[in-house]
């Protein structure tokens, strides 16, 4: 298993060097560069699908001494939950750098090379089991997304880069304080001084009520990175001001690094804190406004980039439900949303990047009718669109099916209201895609557009063969991702993955009763 | 697996979908290949008939008491939750099948004459090929999952054929409106489906059929929600109140699509839900009265509607909303096999009369096209008198209109006999049904009467087309009225199928479905009626269609209309029929434009924009820049000291939280 001991590592310094290469090529040459490195990381990643045991737990691990003195220690691995977010990653960089071509017309080098850097901090905040080493990936992914926001943006790209920034910078500081913590505790406690994520995990029995403020902490962090309503405010001036590319991966890694670090910190470290039942409520009460708020506020968004991050919003919030609803079909079915809202909302970005392209505006009453003139263009719009809007036979129904499937036997109430979601969805979605693409072509300027070129078709198949591979066959992902997620849950709420008896048994009369709620009337 | 030619069943959606991508790849890259088009888009449809004839032969041949069920990969896996993509055969779905492949070649064959000079014919044809593939998912679907597949399928390929012609803004809207009051209803069946899942442990109709009546108690809260959230869902799919406004705006669509998926198919699917799920209903009373009486209002409701439209299709349209109700009051009542019965008979004899419809479009869009003519070519101010040029439709039309009112022996006269008896009978012990029988009855009436008012007003009296027009309406190519032909035979012949123990049949219907439809009718409470009560009824049944065509032949003056051009505005309760009870507008009022509001002024400007980003977020920016301000002799300059301040303070939380 020689591949398994330096595939992570491989992964994590490939970018970096790349990044350094790309930097100092001709500017002509840096996008090819680009795409070829991050093909080649594509491929380095590739074989991991096969390497990966399901029930092997945490694999591909390297631990090596960083500062010993402090017990930092390089620490990487993957299990079923990160190892799909590593592969979204690595194979979303080259169709990002494929979807920036032409879009990039200025200091590519930089643009490139900053590209790169990012893949590394995504790939790092993935696969690292120091908590220390996590937290400096976590803010070498910040940077360069920062620079692609505010230097190739659009015209109010200051104001967004430095909302973003400021917003992730003040989670990020909280989760340190609290690593710090919690470094601190273990420390004392044990006599071992270590950033280790295995040795802090088995010292999470001993916080006693600090757990409350370092769960707080932890959980703001992440929850702006989702983002939970109400912190969600950043997303859409980000959006719509990031490049294609930079809006491509925001909606699909970074925001999974919020719920990525729900499921691998905040919910294992404090399982005590995050169940309990009035914080449980809470945060599955904001899911649900996120749900239902992110999509009426998507309905009446002018922008289309404002309205993908609105629905960005709305389906995190599917996530979160999943994640805290806590039973083996909410969990794996958050984890399933994940990786779809990377495929299709980076799919609609690349899409709305290629028409932004051809017409130079993101408004949706700027077009209308050009079915008849890039059928190509509409016809690859309207299926990522209801990909969106999870349409049974694509990605997004499996996932969004097996999250509100799984919630509903916790929280049936509320799982009820946030099926609700998928009307909504369909209202902003299919109205949006009516005033772009169908009704009477009225702006002449439409008329001269050109259908999608080799080069976009190259972005976007690759997408569209995911949406269907995931809507019709997701059985390969799930089962690599089934041990992982039951092993959480297991960790969290012993033996809650035991059997689950169906709960309205016998109890039809009242209310089907159950754990907790019951069946709605 | 059978080792039958039962097992060829994958065949039929797999050559359904073969075409759509084949004509779904030349409507990209060769739109102008027609030929290739027609060739693919109803061959496959023909192929899949055949396949669906030799699997029912098999089928019969097994003899079967219990659905065979075919698993083909293991589709969403997860701890107990086991779904698998598998279809099932069984006596309800082989009839759905044919039904489905049956008239839906008709159907295709039509298309070729009605739409060979539409420029997106190969478009056209990848839909309506990929329509029934989904069709067939829907109706051989073995679990609540692989069902949905196909019931979300149709709505997405009725929301692509309803806005066929997009550059139409009335024609996309009516599109978008359909799918998202058919998702209202989607939002039901999912819910459904959790509350069947976590209370039966599978999702599969086998084990769910077997083991809801002991994991469930009978009329519990439980079983009640579960068939309430499915009905929801059914009557968003099969537009009844309060989900029905989308189905007439659905005309927007051509017209053959309006025959196959808003009137033949797609629309009975809730039907066939309800009629799949027996079991539950049977096991919650509440829900069944529910849906009868639901559907005897619709029944009645949408028949009034029906009386004072003018356009052709809408008329038809609302009748299609009527006769479902007759099959949610059929399926309600516990008469499953008379709900599947006039589904079937229905299918004949409305999808007959859109195309006949379709066929007088045809003339009247060629007439004015050719004098380039901007009338109306759907309203019937404008017809009359067309029996003259349109001898073959006229006549099958009527046979279709005598079939939808009841007159005996054709199709229909059984089928909503059937309906009305079982209602009846229903009604000696709960006389809940005795009032849907009387809306039942009542909506035969409006029903005869509104039917023989369309024919009366296409093909009869003088003709208000135009002078010059009037040379050139003449009847359609063979492609459109052979099929006609053919659904005239079935629309009279139909009743064949089923001929009721009274006038010495053998009910050959109901008794194929008894398999699928025993379970059920085992807990539903047998009414019987003496022979002379069921003569009695037939006779009051019969009576009230006689009256409904005599009364509107002689009621109303075709030589009184005036071409739609010149009409004035209907007055008093005319107006408020025309305007269809002003529910469209209530909808809009009540929900969408608060919701609208609420969405832009409330959630994005004054929450999102102000609260949010103005007070706080930015708030907390004004506030630290002049924090700043105040604090300006603290800045020396030098980083050391920024450095140091940050980390005391730092260290001093960790302090208060550790220590």
């Amino acid at each position: 298993m020689t591949y398994g001991r330096w595939v992570i590592t491989l992964l994590l310094t490939w970018p970096l060097l790349a990044g350094l290469i790309v930097l100092f090529v001709p500017a002509r040459l840096a996008k090819q560069v680009a795409f070829a490195a991050s093909l080649i990381e594509f491929v380095i990643s590739v074989p991991l699908w096969w390497a990966f045991v399901p029930s092997g737990g945490m694999q591909f691990m390297v631990d090596l001494p960083w500062i010993p003195a402090w017990g930092i220690h390089y620490t990487v691995g993957l299990d079923g939950i990160s190892l799909f977010l590593v592969l979204l990653t690595t194979f979303l960089m080259p169709l990002s750098v494929l979807g920036s071509w032409s879009y990039i017309t200025k200091r590519e080098n930089g643009f490139y090379a900053l590209l790169l850097v990012l893949t590394t901090g995504m790939i790092g905040v993935f696969v690292a089991l120091d908590l220390f080493f996590f937290y400096v990936m976590w803010e070498v992914m910040l940077i360069p997304m920062y620079f692609i926001i505010g230097v190739w943006g659009g015209e109010n790209r200051l104001y967004a880069a430095i909302k973003f920034f400021i917003y992730t910078f003040f989670g990020s500081l909280l989760m340190l304080v609290a690593i710090l913590v919690l470094y601190l505790h273990t420390g004392r406690a044990t006599g071992l001084y270590s950033f280790s994520y295995a040795h802090l995990l088995s010292q999470i029995g001993t916080l006693g009520p600090a757990a409350w403020w370092l769960f707080a902490a932890f959980f703001l962090a992440f929850a702006i990175k989702v983002p939970l309503f109400p912190l969600h405010t950043w997303l859409p001036d980000a959006h719509v001001e990031a490049p294609t590319a930079g809006s491509v991966l925001l909606a699909g890694i970074l925001l999974k690094m919020g719920t990525y670090g729900f499921l691998r910190f905040a919910v294992p470290f404090f399982p005590g804190v995050a169940l309990n039942e009035v914080v449980q409520l809470v945060i599955v009460g904001l899911a649900l406004i996120g749900i239902i708020y992110g999509g009426l506020v998507a309905m009446v968004q002018p922008d289309f980039k404002k309205l993908i991050a609105y629905s960005s919003v709305a389906h995190l919030g599917f996530v979160v439900l999943g994640i805290w609803a806590m039973t083996l079909q909410s969990v794996q079915g958050a984890l399933l949303v994940m990786i779809n809202h990377g495929i299709s909302t980076g799919a609609l970005f690349f899409l709305v990047g290629m028409i932004y392209e051809r017409r130079h505006s993101r408004l949706i009453a700027a077009y209308g009718g050009i079915a008849r003139v890039v059928p190509l263009f509409s016809a690859i719009l309207t299926v990522v669109s209801l990909s969106s809007i999870a349409l049974p036979g694509t990605n997004g129904f499996v996932g969004e099916f097996l999250v509100l499937l799984g919630s509903f036997r916790t929280y049936p109430v509320i799982t009820a209201l946030a099926t609700t979601g998928v009307i909504v969805a369909a209202a902003y979605l299919l109205t949006a895609l009516q005033r772009v693409i169908y009704n009477p072509l009225t702006d002449h300027e439409n008329e001269k557009l050109t259908d999608l070129s080799v080069r976009e078709l190259a972005v976007l198949v690759p997408l569209l063969v995911c949406i269907l591979w995931l809507g019709i066959y997701p059985q390969p992902f799930l089962r690599r991702m089934e041990p992982s997620a039951r092993q959480l849950i297991e960790q969290v709420r012993p033996g809650a993955t035991q059997g689950q008896p169906p709960f309205a048994t016998g109890e039809g009369g009242g209310g089907g009763g159950g754990e907790r709620g019951g069946t709605p009337q | 697996m059978t080792g039958t030619a039962a097992d060829l069943i994958w065949i039929a959606p797999a050559l359904a979908l073969l075409g759509f991508v084949l004509n779904g790849t030349l409507a990209l890259v060769r739109p102008t290949a027609k030929t290739l088009v027609s060739i693919i888009g109803a061959g496959v449809l023909l192929a899949a008939f055949g396949v669906s004839v030799t699997v029912f032969r098999a089928f019969a041949d097994l003899h079967a008491d219990a659905p065979v069920v075919f698993r083909y990969w293991s589709w969403i896996p997860v701890g107990t939750l086991q779904v698998d993509f598998a279809l099932q055969v069984d006596q309800l779905s082989i009839v759905m099948l044919l039904i489905v492949t049956g008239v839906g070649s008709l159907i295709h064959l039509f298309s070729i004459g009605y739409m060979k000079d539409d420029p997106g014919y190969a478009r056209y044809f990848a839909y309506l090929n990929l329509f029934i593939f989904f069709m067939l998912v829907l109706v051989l679907g073995a679990n609540f999952p692989v069902m949905f597949v196909g019931w979300e399928g149709v709505g997405l390929c009725s929301y692509l054929l309803i806005g066929f012609w997009f550059s139409e803004k009335a024609n996309a809207d009516a599109g978008r409106k359909a799918f998202i009051m058919n998702r209202i209803g989607d939002f039901g069946f999912m819910v459904a489906m959790f509350m069947i899942f976590w209370s039966t442990g599978s999702l599969d109709f086998g084990a769910v059929f077997t083991h809801a009546p002991t994991a469930l108690v009978p009329g519990g809260g439980a079983i009640t929600a579960i068939t309430l959230f499915l009905f929801l869902g059914c009557t968003g799919k099969s537009a009844q109140i309060p989900l029905y406004t989308w189905l007439p705006d659905a005309m927007a669509g051509p017209t053959p699509v309006s025959a196959l998926i808003h009137a033949a198919t797609m629309v009975t699917a809730g039907v066939y839900l309800v009629a799949r799920c027996n079991v539950l209903f049977a096991m919650a009373p509440l829900s069944s009265a529910v849906v009868a009486g639901v559907g005897a209002l619709t029944a009645l409701f949408a028949a009034t509607i029906a009386l004072k439209q003018w356009d052709i299709k809408r008329v038809l349209a609302y009748s299609t909303i009527s006769q479902l109700g007759y099959m949610f009051l059929g399926v309600g009542t516990g008469a499953i096999s008379a709900g599947i019965f006039h589904l079937t008979t229905h299918a004949f004899f409305k999808a007959l009369l859109f195309l006949g419809s379709g066929s007088v479009i045809y003339a009247m869009h060629h007439a004015y096209h050719t004098t380039h003519s901007h009338e109306d070519a759907q309203d019937m101010r404008n017809m009359g008198g067309l029996a003259r040029y349109l001898p073959w439709t006229t006549a099958l039309m009527w046979i279709a209109t005598l079939a939808i009112a009841g007159i005996p022996p054709l199709s229909g006269f059984f089928s909503k006999d059937e309906i009305l008896t079982a209602a009846f009978a229903r009604g000696t012990t709960n006389p809940a049904w005795l009032v849907f029988w009387v809306f039942g009855l009542a909506a035969a009436l409006l029903t005869a009467f509104y039917m023989t008012r369309l024919m009366l007003y296409t093909f009869h009296g003088p003709n208000r087309t135009g002078e010059k027009e009037r040379e050139h309406l003449h009847e359609a190519p063979w492609i459109m009225t052979g099929p006609l032909l053919v659904l005239g035979i079935l629309s009279a012949a139909g009743g064949l199928l089923n001929v009721p123990e009274l006038y010495h049949g053998s009910a050959r219907l109901h008794q194929w479905l008894e398999p699928v439809t025993q379970p059920g009718a085992a807990m539903v409470p047998e009414a019987h009626l003496s022979t002379a009560t069921e003569w009695m009824l037939v006779g009051v049944a019969v009576l009230i269609a006689v009256l409904g065509i005599v009364g509107a032949w002689r009621l109303l003056n075709p030589a009184a209309l005036v071409p739609a051009r010149d009409a004035p505005a209907e007055r008093g309760f005319a107006r408020i029929l025309r305007h269809k009870w002003y529910v469209d507008e209530i909808y809009d009022a009540l929900i969408v434009r608060p919701l609208v509001w609420l969405s832009t002024e409330i959630l994005w400007k004054r929450i999102d924009q102000q609260a949010i980003d103005g007070a706080t977020v930015n708030g907390v920016a004004r506030g630290a820049r002049a924090l700043g301000w105040a604090n300006r002799w603290l800045q020396t300059g030098q980083v050391g000291v920024y450095v140091a301040v940050f980390v005391i303070g730092v260290l001093l939380i960790i302090w208060r939280s550790v220590g």
